[in-house]
């Protein structure tokens, strides 16, 4: 690794200057020369017609063969693209034997009809699907960065990857040349922040080229745990760096290193305005010009995601008690103000574009300059953060008891190139340290890392274990499941503890909202298909601040509709940002104003204007339906997708300890006073908290009845046959599986 | 007619506010910036009624907020 100047930079030195970071292309003719080509297939370029390439690409690494698939009218009918597309393939691809390491298992990345659009923002975004190691059930992740839609714009609606490779490799889809190459690539190193970088260079044909790059990696991290991330690049033209958005959540990155597979690359046309051909530009063009001046006009005075990004979030979540603080313990601190907004505003470099596609003018992928790393392999280099967005701000920091933003970028930078989901690692940072506060943990069982809250130094060593392979960090990288087992058959603490104070369900570490006091968000959180995730509901306000969902039904309506509407993203290649964190002026004269109904308006403009179908407010829950209920019969036939398994931990229902009960005691004891009707006077924290418990797991239960009553499944959340009519998908082996389990 | 779920109790009417069912107490000339601020509703993407009439958020500032009132303050979605 070389730690010199980047060539047009005379200095590493702390100055923010956004152009100045450490190079690592030094050596690249070396690393280049060390190739070894195993495999090249022509292929013939071709753009999509309304969305669509009709074809995808299948690459077995243990085969070292690639082949071209159609794509079929009734994939497009039932799936979609995207998400769809993936979750499709890769029921095909495998059984219900098929463990996440299995050769059979994939990695499917496919960008979905609209992505690549660039009249409307927020168009970019490409959805990978695999069996996650954490979770044994198929995972989705909705990232950024130019690889999908480039892909889509050499001629494939999708990719898959299956198979292990012998040695460490990189398949390469160039679309200007029309060849697909799998080559040995023995000597560059796997972290992102490297790798990008040097790949971008080395597949560009010149620095006119490196924005037709795009690069999917992981890193070290991903070598050694099970919440391994991937990342996928675009060249910002302004920095002239290879920037990383994750693909986050459940190990993908983990099943990618297990594939020896060091990275994807992708070589695309130079962008222009109508690669998609669209049925109707025009139709698109119009609802992309309004929502563009509402983002110039108001978002200053609304998110300010321009500015600041996801991290406006930070201060606002401290606010109303939903900031995740200590494990999910408490819901706000004193030292928030340092991890705030205002602290991002000042070292994200301001009046440059940062979006993850073309086009995108919310802009909201902000990069921390001029950080110069603390600890580690890359100690002194000076790098781009990508980010903190909210979620790390809050699981990294806050969530462990760290306000420091230095140390907040450093963890943040290591896990993105390390190839670590900063969200399960933020929750089982969060979980460990809980543990050491409870003497589950102590340093003689972590090797000596003193896991006391806010020891940032302490989480990065845990980070740079887990990259290293070493110590408690492989422990840690495990994930919350399984070091609940781990410590419990080592005798280290009471396993019902453990399980109320492990925030993981399904196996998939919590995104960092408090619910405790939003039954709608437990259950938005834990019936989730693939895990605890916050893309699939986020009903905090409707339900604890505006009050508006006052019943379970109510509360099942919204269970409802927004899981499957924010569905619809991962099916087109949409990111949810630009759908509701901008607000056009009169919104709040609409019906349904937390819906957006004229942004719901244009993303039915846009789809029909891409594929020339008429794509209604309806059919939009329609098509998501088709899918959500085909992932949540993949997780049955895996051997999960039943109410046992959307069951969530205590600590996310309700308070688990006589601290967190005390913390909020006039909250707790009027809720029992007049919604359980018992009197708290005289009783102890230990029995209020026994009451509370008991209403509110009873409240959770029936919250599942009502829910899965209004998603058309039986009282153990299997989908019925009746449902399966009713939505176009009986498919035969659809209606055996659900039939097996009372559906 | 049942009385509004979301009105204070007849007897606190001179004293107190309803925002979003919860009670607050009023006092002479408070605006709706003073009812967020005691709420510390920090986020901006509000949407605030007072007895069912619409508060643009630039009157915010402005707008007194009577006595016994019926006020909404209904939070969108964001993030994620």
């Amino acid at each position: 690794m070389s730690t010199s100047p980047a060539t047009d930079s005379p200095t590493t030195s702390t100055a923010r200057d956004y152009t100045v970071r450490t190079s690592y292309t030094q050596g690249l003719e070396e690393m280049r020369a060390a190739h070894k080509v195993l495999l090249e297939v022509p292929f013939t370029p071709s753009e999509p017609e309304r969305g669509y390439n009709m074809r995808s690409l299948h690459v077995d690494l243990t085969a070292m063969k690639v082949t071209e698939k159609k794509v079929t009218q009734q994939m497009k009918d039932i799936f979609v693209g995207g998400r769809g597309f993936g979750l499709w393939y890769l029921w095909n691809a495998t059984t219900p034997a098929t463990r996440w390491n299995d050769p059979e298992n994939e990695i499917v990345i496919a960008p979905g009809p609209i992505a690549g659009i660039t009249q409307y923002p927020g168009t970019g975004k490409s959805l990978v699907v695999s069996i996650s190691p954490l979770t044994d059930i198929p995972i989705d992740c909705n990232v950024g960065g130019y690889y999908g839609p480039l892909l889509k714009f050499c001629g494939f609606d999708a990719i898959e990857i299956q198979g292990k490779a012998a040695a460490e490799v990189v398949v390469v889809v160039d679309g200007p040349r029309g060849v697909i190459r799998i080559e040995e690539c023995p000597l560059e190193p796997p972290d992102s922040h490297v790798l990008s970088e040097i790949f971008t260079h080395m597949y560009a044909t010149g620095p006119e080229d490196y924005k037709n790059v795009s690069v999917v990696s992981a890193g070290k991290g991903s070598d050694h745990s099970y919440i391994g991330c991937l990342n996928f690049s675009f060249w910002d033209l302004r920095r002239k760096a290879a920037r990383l958005k994750q693909a986050g959540r459940g190990g993908v990155g983990t099943v990618f290193r297990d594939k020896k597979l060091k990275a994807l690359v992708v070589r695309g046309p130079v962008i222009k305005a109508d690669l998609n051909h669209v049925a109707d530009r025009a139709r698109i063009q119009k609802v992309g010009s309004v929502i563009n001046k509402e983002i110039h006009d108001l978002d200053s005075s609304q998110c300010n995601m321009r500015r600041q990004g996801t991290a406006h979030l930070v201060e606002v979540m401290d606010a109303y008690d939903l900031l995740p603080v200590k494990n999910f313990q408490y819901g706000n601190h004193p030292d928030t103000k340092n991890i705030a907004s205002w602290v991002w505003d000042k070292r994200f470099t301001q009046g440059i574009p940062d979006g993850c596609w073309y086009g995108c003018t919310m802009s909201c992928s902000k990069g921390a300059d001029g950080h110069v790393v603390k600890t580690g392999p890359y100690k002194g280099d000076v790098v781009t953060v990508d980010g903190p967005e909210y979620e790390n701000a809050a699981g990294l920091a806050a969530n462990c008891g760290i306000f420091d933003p230095d140390w907040l970028l450093e963890s943040n930078f290591y896990c993105d190139t390390y190839g670590v989901d900063t969200i399960s690692f933020g929750t089982l940072c969060a979980f460990v340290m809980e543990c050491w506060q409870r003497g589950i943990l102590n340093a003689e069982r972590t090797g000596g890392l003193d896991l006391t809250w806010g020891n940032a130094e302490a989480q990065m060593e845990m980070l740079h274990q887990m990259a290293r392979g070493e110590g408690f960090g492989v422990i840690a990288g495990k994930g919350i499941r399984q070091m609940k087992r781990i410590f419990a058959e080592n005798g280290w603490g009471d396993p019902k503890l453990m399980n109320d104070i492990g925030m993981e369900v399904k196996g998939l570490e919590y995104s960092q909202y408090q619910s405790k006091e939003s039954l709608a968000q437990q259950g938005g959180y834990a019936l989730t298909n693939k895990g605890p995730q916050h893309d699939e509901a986020w009903l905090i306000f409707m339900d604890m601040v505006n009050k508006h969902l006052p019943t379970f039904e109510a509360k099942a309506e919204a269970l409802h509709y927004f899981p499957l509407f924010r569905t619809w993203f991962g099916l087109n290649g949409l990111c949810k940002l630009p759908w509701n964190d901008i607000e056009p002026a009169n919104n709040a004269e609409q019906a349904e104003p937390a819906k957006v109904p004229e942004h719901v308006h244009n993303y039915c403009e846009i789809a029909s204007g891409v594929t020339g179908i008429e794509v209604t407010k309806e059919k939009i829950i329609e098509q998501s339906e088709k899918v959500y209920n085909f992932q949540r019969i993949f997780n049955l036939r895996r051997g999960y997708g039943k109410r046992e398994h959307d069951w969530p931990p205590y600590r996310s229902v309700g308070p688990v300890t006589v601290e967190e009960y005390e913390s909020r005691a006039e909250r707790y004891d009027k809720q029992m006073r007049e919604e359980i009707g018992v009197d708290p006077e005289g009783k102890t924290t230990e029995e209020k908290i026994a009451i509370t418990r008991q209403y509110r797991e009873d409240r959770y239960s029936k919250l599942c009845d009502a829910v899965y009553k209004r998603r058309g499944w039986t009282t153990d959340g299997v989908p019925t046959v009746a449902t399966l009519e009713k939505l176009g998908i009986a498919l035969p082996e659809l209606v055996e599986l659900v039939k097996q389990h009372g559906g | 007619m049942g009385a509004d779920p979301g009105a204070p109790p007849a007897a606190d009417r001179d004293t107190r506010l309803a925002v979003n069912g919860e009670p607050l107490d009023w006092r002479e000339g408070m605006t709706v910036r003073d009812v967020l601020q005691a709420k510390n509703y920090v986020f901006k993407l509000l949407i605030v009624t007072v007895n069912g009439t619409l508060v643009p958020r630039g009157s915010y500032d402005d707008f007194v907020v009577p006595a016994g009132a019926d006020v909404k303050v209904v939070h969108l979605i964001s993030g994620g």
